[in-house]
Parts: C-alpha cells; structure tokens; sequence
C-alpha cells in the first residue's frame, strides 16, 4: 500500500506509532484549543495572506536556491544547491515558523509568549516576532547555554525579551523545554507557547513543519525553474527537525526524491558521546509526544553532546521517526570533525559561513554527491548562517577572537 | 476487592490521607521505613514517586527530589523493588506509583506491569499519559488487577471529565490548581465547586492534590473530596533526614496534626 504522506497526522496528532498528547490534563483543554484554532485558521485567506506577506516582506523571502558550483565541482558528482535559509532575517530558518505561530496567539488573544531555546536562534527568532507584535516575552534557557550562547542572550534582551536562566537537570534545551512547560500550566489562560521544533504533543509537530513548509515549496518551484523536473535527493540536519521537515514534506509523496536526514554523530555514534536519537535511540515519550530518544535502561534522559548546539536535544520530531520506519527517508550521521571540515570547505570554497547544524547538511552533502552522476542534482538546507558559531570555532582552533 | 476499594469502603466517609514521597529520597535505604512511619502515623493510601529525568509537571522540590534519587541509582525498577519490600511487613495499605511514561515504556508495558503486580503495587498514576494515550497500557494494567488513577484539572472541560471517569479506576485524582506540585495557595471554594461537579460523574472517590501542605489546606479541600494528596511539604520535610529516627520523628510531626484534623471533620 502506498503511503500518503501529506495526509499525516491522524485526526489524534499520530504519525504511524509515534506523535500524539502525551501531557499534563491541565494542557489538554488548551492544546485542544489550539488544536481547532490552528485548523479553522491554517486554510483561512485572511490569515494565510497575512503570513505570506510577513514572510516576504519582513523575513525577506523567498530564500534563493543556489548552486554551489565550486563545491559540485570539489565533489565531482551531482550539483549542489543550496536552499539559503540563511540570508532570513534573524539569520536562519526558525523566524517561518515564530513569524506564524505569533500570528495564531494574536488571533487566539492570547497577551504573553513564552518559548524555549537552546543556542539561541528559536529565542531570538521568537523574541524579534514579540517586539513587532509589541507582545510580552520570556524566554527558557538553560543555565549552561546562557553562558556558552551570550551573544544570543544578549540580542533577545534588546529586543525586550525576558531571558529566565533554568538550573534543573541538565541545564540545557530539555531543561528549558520543561520549565516552559511549567510556566504554561501555571498561565495558561493568558499565555501561547511558541515551541521551536517540530515536537511536543500535537498539534505542536504538524504546525511547525507546515509554518516550515515554505522551505520545500519554494525550493520545488524554485528547482523546477531553473533546472527542470525534480531533484534526486534532498539533505537536512535533524536536531528536532524543523528545518528538514520544512523542506521535505512538500516533497514526501514524490517517490523519486530521495530524502536524507543527517543528525549529530558527536564524537560517533557507537560512542556515549552523540545527539543521534533515530540511529542510536530507542522509541519513548519525551516532551508530550512518542519518538525516538535517548535514554538510559531506567528511562531516564541522558544528556548528549554536539558540536552544534543546535543539534544538541535527545529527542527527534514524531515525523522523523515516521518517516525513519516506513524507510521514506534515510537518516545518517555526520560526526563533530566531520561537520568541522564541511563548514571550512563551504567558507573557502563558496565563501558561506554555514551555521555548525548546516555544516552537518553540507559535510553529508559532499559524502552523497561523490557517489552521484553529473547530471543528478542535489538540494542541501542550509538552515542558518555560521556567524553565531565564529566563538565556538576560534576556541577550538585556540584562536583567541 | 482491590485494596484501594477496602480502604474507601473501611473509611466508610472519613477522610483518606495520601501522602507523596519519592523512592530514593532522602536515601533509597530509607524509602521502606519512611513507607512504613507514614502508614504507622496514619496514611491511607502511600503514593511513591518514580524519580524521573524529566518530571515537567513537578515543581522544584519534587524536581530535586527525583534528581537526587537518580543520582543515588534508583529509577523504575529499584522503586518497584521497595514496594515489594514494604509488602513483607505490610499486606494492605495501597500503593500508587506515580511517575511519568518514558520509564514504562522503556521498561515495556507487560513487563512493568508483571513486576508490579508481583511487588504487590496497586495502582498507577501518569502524568503524562492521559486516557486518549493509555489504551494499550490500560488493557494490560486492568488483566492483572491494577488501577491506572487519572487526572482531572481545573481546565478540564465538564465532557472531558465524563470521558475521564468512563476510564477511572480506584480514585480520581483532581488536580487542585494550575501549576505544578507544590505551587502557591489553592482556592478551597472553587475546589469543592469543581469536585461536586466530578462526583456528579463517578462514584469513585475524590482525591485533591497539588497545593495541599497542611492541616488547614488539607481540612479545606477534604470538605467535599473523599481524600487529600500531600507531597512536595512532606518531600521538603524529609529532604534534611540523615537517618531512620530523623525521618520518623518528621514524619510523627508533619502527618499526625493533618490526620487528627482529618478526622475532626
């Protein structure tokens, strides 16, 4: 039987076996609410036009589809093109999506937003979407990432965003997801939460990915025209998953494409030091919705490591898992140094800083295109711009910036 | 009848006490005694918190709790183990586990609930797991005698809750504010208000938590409800112990004003 992709999730938020709501009774109500706000309001001309002309006039889209010549030929296989989500305003690809959920609590009349982040570029995103709406802002960071993000935290308090530091657990994105969710059981009459990845319980996953979706239409179009037909593959990082899922879907129910998701291999795989739930996960319940996490034999949620911050959540989308066991897409790890040395490659080469999550997309990229014909054609996401990463990167090459 | 049916139909009215702690805090050595003093002090009902990374419906002293359990190794399986040691020396004071799903499911749905049901565990209570999710889960837990225990909120619609009691079993569980465990104050009135409403749905008893922390809150809520919950106060109580005498001697102290002015009423 063939599997029709666009028609997913289910009426009960489900992608196969994972997805769902799986959350506290006193969010239920609400994510109901949501739930039909987001369905009356997703095919509404109104809200549609207003979304798209934000999108073109204030995140400054569409993104252009470029072929990174030199790269193609570096790999000698197929052309490269880079879907440059980078030159958004805000620097990545985050802003589609917090550019129409805040369009939603606007509707819903909902006063205060509230969201989470891990490096950085979710909080920013959410909090420049607040100062133009003139709506109350406050972020979750977890402590460790305020001090390794400090650029980041900065930016979000200029633009009048309350930045709350989160010292439970591991101090990190998960950490700030929960007490975002704590913060929105406590409020919840007032208060939407803009959640930064295609996760949480439903109808969070399906929203995200289709406020994302403007990716993959317009690089279908864009593809169509400039070269013909469709690409052959299709490449994205996956941390939560936004940015690929925002690219794939509008491409899910064409069986030629090919469909790859690179996630963070950290040190490797088979290593203890990793973010790459789909590969080296097991299937659980983390953050309201049933995925693919890592945890520990008890079910507790270990911490996991990258390069890219970015990357850096043990969880994955429900839709990735979806797409993972119905083989659609394959998934795949690019290791730190790997991610490294695509990053270098795409700075001298095309002189594009990518951000360290789009250099695992580009490192993958390079690895595929090798193996490909001249003729066939690939499209990389390149989520965000590197500038953010410049710290990170000095620092490991002891270079003092 | 299963134990937690005896207990409402032995109570015949008065007011059941079910204090919360979490297994492994202060120190898994002390969980079974800390079990023991509450039941000695008179609780009705132990709830047992399966420490979990990430308890996003917990507020920082539950939080804590669960954090410095895990770090002393006790997950899932060492709590399910307390629970069958407690049943050495006591046969009929129920147990509720109370946690979140990752572990169940990690664990596997037949084999936790074989192991719980082996231990002598009674019921157990998700937060993260509401009706529409627990299907799969509930089968099992109902083919061996085990109560899965749903929450109902103050945002649950009136609906909601007929189709929530549909699938109760054992007691429901409201939830007395919006917020996690252990937030500020609750407001007695429109706690009865929407307890009244539930017992409109269900015979089963009424039990309220969240925000209940002493005597005065607990006598408040037991009004109208047939059971009160109490656990990040005791959680907090207990965090200083080192000892079993310490524990014993906080447990004597923080439960028997709450239980003589449950039996006041």
């Amino acid at each position: 039987m063939t599997i029709k992709y666009s028609e997913y999730p289910d009426e009960k938020g489900h992608f196969g076996d994972f997805g769902g709501v799986f959350a506290s009774e006193t969010l239920m109500h609400c994510l109901e609410e949501l739930n039909q706000a987001y369905a009356r309001l997703k095919n509404d001309a109104d809200f549609l036009a207003q979304f798209n002309h934000d999108l073109a006039d204030y995140v400054g889209r569409p993104s252009p589809l470029y072929l990174a010549e030199r790269l193609t030929k570096q790999c000698n296989g197929a052309q490269i093109w880079l879907k440059r989500e980078d030159l958004n305003h805000t620097g990545a690809h985050k802003i589609n999506n917090t550019v129409g959920q805040i369009l939603l609590a606007k509707a819903m009349g909902k006063k205060r937003i509230i969201a989470e982040t891990g490096a950085g570029q979710h909080g920013v995103a959410t909090a420049t979407v607040c100062a133009r709406m003139g709506l109350e802002c406050v972020v979750y960071m977890g402590e460790v990432d305020i001090q390794r993000q400090a650029i980041n935290v900065f930016r979000m308090k200029l633009m009048g965003a309350e930045v709350r530091s989160v010292d439970s657990g591991s101090k990190t994105l998960k950490d700030a997801l929960n007490e975002a969710m704590r913060d929105w059981v406590t409020n919840v009459d007032d208060t939407f939460y803009i959640i930064g990845t295609v996760a949480g319980p439903d109808p969070y996953p399906q929203m995200v990915r289709d406020f994302n979706s403007v990716i993959g239409k317009e690089a279908k179009k864009q593809f169509a025209e400039k070269v013909g037909g469709l690409p052959d593959a299709l490449i994205a990082c996956v941390g939560g998953g936004s940015n690929a899922m925002g690219l794939f879907y509008p491409f899910l129910d064409d069986s030629s494409v090919s469909i790859y998701g690179v996630e963070a291999g950290g040190h490797g795989a088979d290593t203890d030091e990793h973010a790459a739930s789909i590969t080296a996960g097991k299937v659980g319940v983390l953050h309201g919705n049933r995925t693919y996490v890592m945890s520990d034999d008890q079910g507790q949620i270990i911490e996991t490591h990258s390069i890219s911050a970015g990357l850096d959540y043990p969880g994955v989308g429900p839709e990735h898992a979806f797409l993972n066991e119905t083989g659609r897409a394959t998934y795949v790890t690019i290791n730190d140094d790997e991610a490294l040395a695509g990053f270098h490659d795409l700075t001298r080469i095309e002189g594009i800083l990518p951000a360290l999550e789009s250099a695992h997309a580009i490192a993958y990229a390079q690895k595929l295109a090798a193996t490909m014909r001249p003729e066939q054609s690939i499209i990389v996401n390149l989520s965000g711009r590197g500038d953010k990463d410049v710290h990170t990167i000095a620092a490991l090459e002891g270079v003092t910036v | 009848m299963s134990r937690l049916a005896q207990v409402f139909a032995r109570l015949s009215g008065q007011k059941a006490l079910i204090p919360f702690v979490t297994a492994g805090h202060p120190h898994p050595d002390l969980t079974v005694n800390i079990m023991h003093d509450l039941v000695r002090n008179g609780a009705d009902v132990i709830e047992l918190g399966m420490p979990f990374s990430d308890p996003m419906a917990d507020g920082p002293v539950i939080q804590q709790a669960s954090e410095h359990a895990i770090k002393q190794g006790v997950g899932i399986e060492k709590t399910i183990q307390m629970v069958k040691k407690f049943r050495e020396a006591d046969q009929d004071t129920p147990v509720v586990l109370m946690g979140y799903l990752n572990p169940v499911e990690c664990m596997g749905h037949e084999r936790f609930v074989q192991q719980a049901k082996s231990s002598g565990v009674d019921a157990l209570l998700l937060v993260d797991s509401p009706p529409e999710e627990s299907s799969e889960l509930l089968q099992q837990l109902k083919t061996n005698d085990l109560e899965q225990i749903f929450l109902i909120a103050p945002t649950t619609t009136d609906a909601r809750a007929a189709m929530i009691c549909e699938h109760a079993a054992g007691f429901v569980y409201y939830v007395a504010l919006k917020g996690v465990t252990g937030s500020a104050d609750l407001d007695a009135e429109s706690v009865n208000k929407d307890v009244k409403k539930i017992k409109q749905h269900t015979d089963l008893p009424v039990a309220v938590g969240f925000g209940v922390k002493d005597a005065k809150s607990a006598v408040a809520v037991a009004e109208v409800a047939d059971a009160v919950v109490i656990g990040s106060a005791l959680v907090l109580a207990l965090g200083a112990c080192k000892d079993s005498n310490e524990a014993s001697q906080v447990i004597a102290n923080f439960i028997k004003p709450i239980r003589s002015a449950l039996d006041s009423l």
